[in-house]
């Protein structure tokens, strides 16, 4: 491409040292009037060069807790950060906000969930994108500005160069992302964080969003951490996918792995919780009965619990480890795994107890 | 590129060219001029608005208008009413600046003027009649003039004082509302201290306590009173702005607080700050009237506004026009800008409810 926009072909040289991103035992706790809550508890995954991780949770899970706290965002007041967090074979996880200033944008990156409140309405368009690129690229303002239209069309942006001087509040919901996501690759970042980068928008759009984020992150060779609440949207776009409930990685697999042999019963649940095709219409949709755990007390033992169609007395008693599946790169936390022979019988144990109780009540309500 | 335009316009326009003939390219123009709600300031608005620069320009302009000097008097008779005839005398021949067809009745009454008045003696040995629009005050001052001129201070003392307020309180409230914590505990505390003094009675402390009555002096107190209630304003609305998402969109592409808070923060709290200063304005002139009608205001005999009111307050009964002009013009004024910074503000409003 002629475009002149900065792309990762810099970082090449390093490209064989190592991961890009190294989190181990990541946890972010916020002080409270109620406690401390335990947002992101313990947290470890690595991330290669050009890869896309997809990170998987419903609301409360501490999904976008965890991103932001790798990107150094959260205020320092009141939270407790520990682990440690390895980018490019730096440890930054100590790193003060005017060292993680050099970092964010030229570096790292992130696309927020939602266009109408992450773009400033009262500048225009433009401005926007030049401001990092003046700012980190040393660009003058004739440069600045030809390269943001050079942006603007690589994001799939009719009429770029009239579109520079418009206001966000002129452009519809999916313009404004596909310029969120211009802004966010101005200055070439390694990694791109999308935070739920198509939950606020329209249905159709959402699949464009997403292929132009993968088509982006193929052309720069850009590492991508995908959050989302969707199964669906990591399915075909992700190299690895880490569900997370509660704090916690509960399952962590490679893509194919994760969706062919599933071991959490959250990630069942989840994965149930998708209105299929194939099903009829009017088929009621599964729930995941129940609340995500409290942070502030979490439950003894496993943490999913309490909504597990597999629980046993055990779960409630012992917290699982992180142990590793038959295929590598594969790790769950739960003692009776789905699809495993503990599985099936915890399965069928609680069938049966669910049958008994069913038929006292009944005989309860018929004396 | 399959990009779906989701524009309406862009709709619009690639339709109206797509169609060949000139008829249909009309009809889309019509309906496109039907379909697009304008919104509209409204008549009172340019009322207002005109009024606002009305006084402005003729405050700018006073020395080049043709109007008496403010401080002079006219000796016989003192006092005018609007419209009444006088006479002036001079020190050099009118005459050829006069209509050459002037009657002689009026030469001499003239004359019988100039001697009363030992005219001659003082080197006025020329006179010409005049009419004072809006007639003079006790002193025999032109009250246009005086209006006019007071209209300078009026204005002066507003804009400063806005301008001090807004410059200092606005400081203090974005800087409170971005940075939080300490900083804003102690900045607030200070605002409400200043709150918790009535505003006229700080005011006149000020101008009492300072060693002149000059037009900064009283800047300087109005302006200081106006900071606590826009720094409240630009903090509650900086609250706000530096918790939306573009904010932490900039913080994660490396911008510095002091960018955030320029970029970022400051064109969207500048916006209620515009609007508000433009009713602060009208504030600052009612509380420069309050300190002239005090006598606290800049010394005479530059005149203002409330100094003239204050003039006129003896002969409310014989002249009242002495007092009803400054407070018309003033009345008239201040209402001119609530009504237009009124407006403005409900303009911005419907612009932020669009997004």
């Amino acid at each position: 491409m002629s475009r002149k926009v900065i792309t990762t072909d810099e970082g090449a040289p390093s490209a064989d040292a190592g991961p890009l991103l190294e989190v181990t035992d990541l946890k972010t706790h916020f002080r409270t009037d109620k406690g401390r809550v335990r947002a992101v508890d313990g947290v470890t995954f690595t991330l290669g060069r050009g890869k896309t991780l997809g990170v998987v949770g419903e609301s409360g899970s501490g999904k976008t807790i965890l991103s932001r706290s790798i990107m150094g965002l959260l205020p320092r007041h009141n939270v407790i950060r520990e682990g440690s967090v390895r980018y490019d074979g730096r440890e930054i996880s100590d790193y003060s906000e005017d060292q993680m200033r050099a970092i964010w944008g030229s570096e790292m990156a992130m696309v927020f969930q939602d266009p109408m409140t992450s773009l400033n309405p009262v500048l225009k368009i433009g401005r926007q994108i030049t401001e990092s690129l003046r700012q980190h690229l040393h660009m003058d303002k004739d440069e600045a500005t030809e390269t943001a239209i050079a942006l603007l069309s690589s994001v799939g942006i009719p009429e770029p160069s009239v579109r520079i001087d418009e206001f966000p509040h002129q452009l519809s919901g999916g313009m404004r992302q596909r310029v969120t996501i211009a802004i966010a690759l101005a200055c070439g970042p390694k990694l791109l964080f999308a935070d739920e980068p198509t939950t606020a928008l329209d249905v159709t759009v959402q699949a464009q969003i997403l292929n132009l984020l993968q088509k982006q992150q193929r052309e720069r060779h850009m590492a991508m951490i995908l959050v989302t609440h969707d199964l669906g949207v990591v399915a075909g776009r992700t190299d690895e996918i880490a569900v997370m409930y509660g704090g916690q990685v509960v399952e962590k697999a490679p893509t194919p792995v994760l969706f062919a042999k599933m071991k959490m019963p959250y990630t069942e649940a989840l994965m149930n919780s998708i209105p299929k095709l194939e099903s009829p219409s009017h088929t009621r949709l599964e729930v995941i009965a129940g609340r995500p755990p409290d942070l502030v007390n979490p439950p003894k033992g496993c943490k999913f619990a309490p909504r597990c169609r597999y629980a046993q007395p055990k779960c409630f008693e012992h917290e699982p480890p992180l142990v590793q599946g038959e295929d590598e790169g594969h790790y769950f936390r739960c003692w009776f795994p789905v699809g495993t022979p503990e599985g099936q019988f915890a399965l069928k144990r609680n069938d049966e107890i669910r049958a008994k109780q069913t038929a006292a009540s009944a005989a309860g309500g018929g004396a | 590129m399959p990009v779906p335009s989701s524009d309406p316009q862009a709709d619009e326009s690639s339709a109206a060219a797509a169609s060949a003939t000139a008829a249909a390219l009309l009809v889309a123009e019509t309906l496109a001029d039907e379909d697009v709600v304008k919104k509209k300031l409204g008549f009172g608005f340019y009322i207002s608005a005109g009024w606002v620069v009305l006084i402005s320009l003729t405050a700018l302009l006073a020395p080049f208008l043709p109007l008496q000097k403010y401080d002079k008097t006219n000796l016989v008779p003192q006092r005018l009413d609007p419209f009444q005839k006088y006479y002036v005398a001079h020190d050099y021949d009118p005459e050829s600046d006069l209509d050459s067809t002037k009657s002689f009745e009026y030469v001499n009454e003239c004359q019988d003027h100039l001697e009363d008045r030992g005219g001659f003696a003082e080197g006025l040995r020329y006179c010409s009649n005049q009419v004072a629009v809006l007639g003079a005050d006790s002193l025999g001052r032109d009250i246009l003039s005086r209006v006019v001129w007071g209209a300078r201070v009026s204005l002066i003392v507003g804009l400063g004082a806005v301008t001090l307020g807004m410059l200092l309180g606005g400081s203090i409230g974005i800087i409170a509302g971005y940075f939080r914590g300490r900083t804003e505990t102690a900045l607030m505390g200070i605002m409400d201290i200043l709150l918790a003094f009535p505003a006229l009675l700080l005011a006149l402390a000020i101008v009492t306590f300072a060693d002149n009555h000059s037009i900064p002096v009283v800047v300087a107190a109005i302006g200081l009173v106006g900071i606590p209630p826009v720094a409240r304003l630009i903090r509650a609305n900086t609250l706000v702005y530096s918790q939306r998402e573009f904010v932490l969109a900039a913080r994660t592409l490396g911008a510095s607080n002091k960018r955030v808070i320029v970029r970022e923060v400051l064109p969207n709290v500048a916006l209620p700050g515009v609007s508000f200063a433009v009713i602060g304005i009208a504030i600052a002139i009612v509380a420069e009237g309050g300190l002239a009608f005090l006598g606290l205001s800049v010394d005479p005999p530059t005149p203002t506004w409330g100094g003239m009111i204050n003039d006129g307050r003896n002969f409310l009964e014989d002249a009242p026009h002495i007092t009803f002009v400054p407070a018309a013009v003033m009345v008239i004024t201040v209402l001119a800008l609530n009504f237009a910074g009124d407006r403005l503000r409900s303009l911005f409003d419907v612009k932020e409810g669009a997004l």
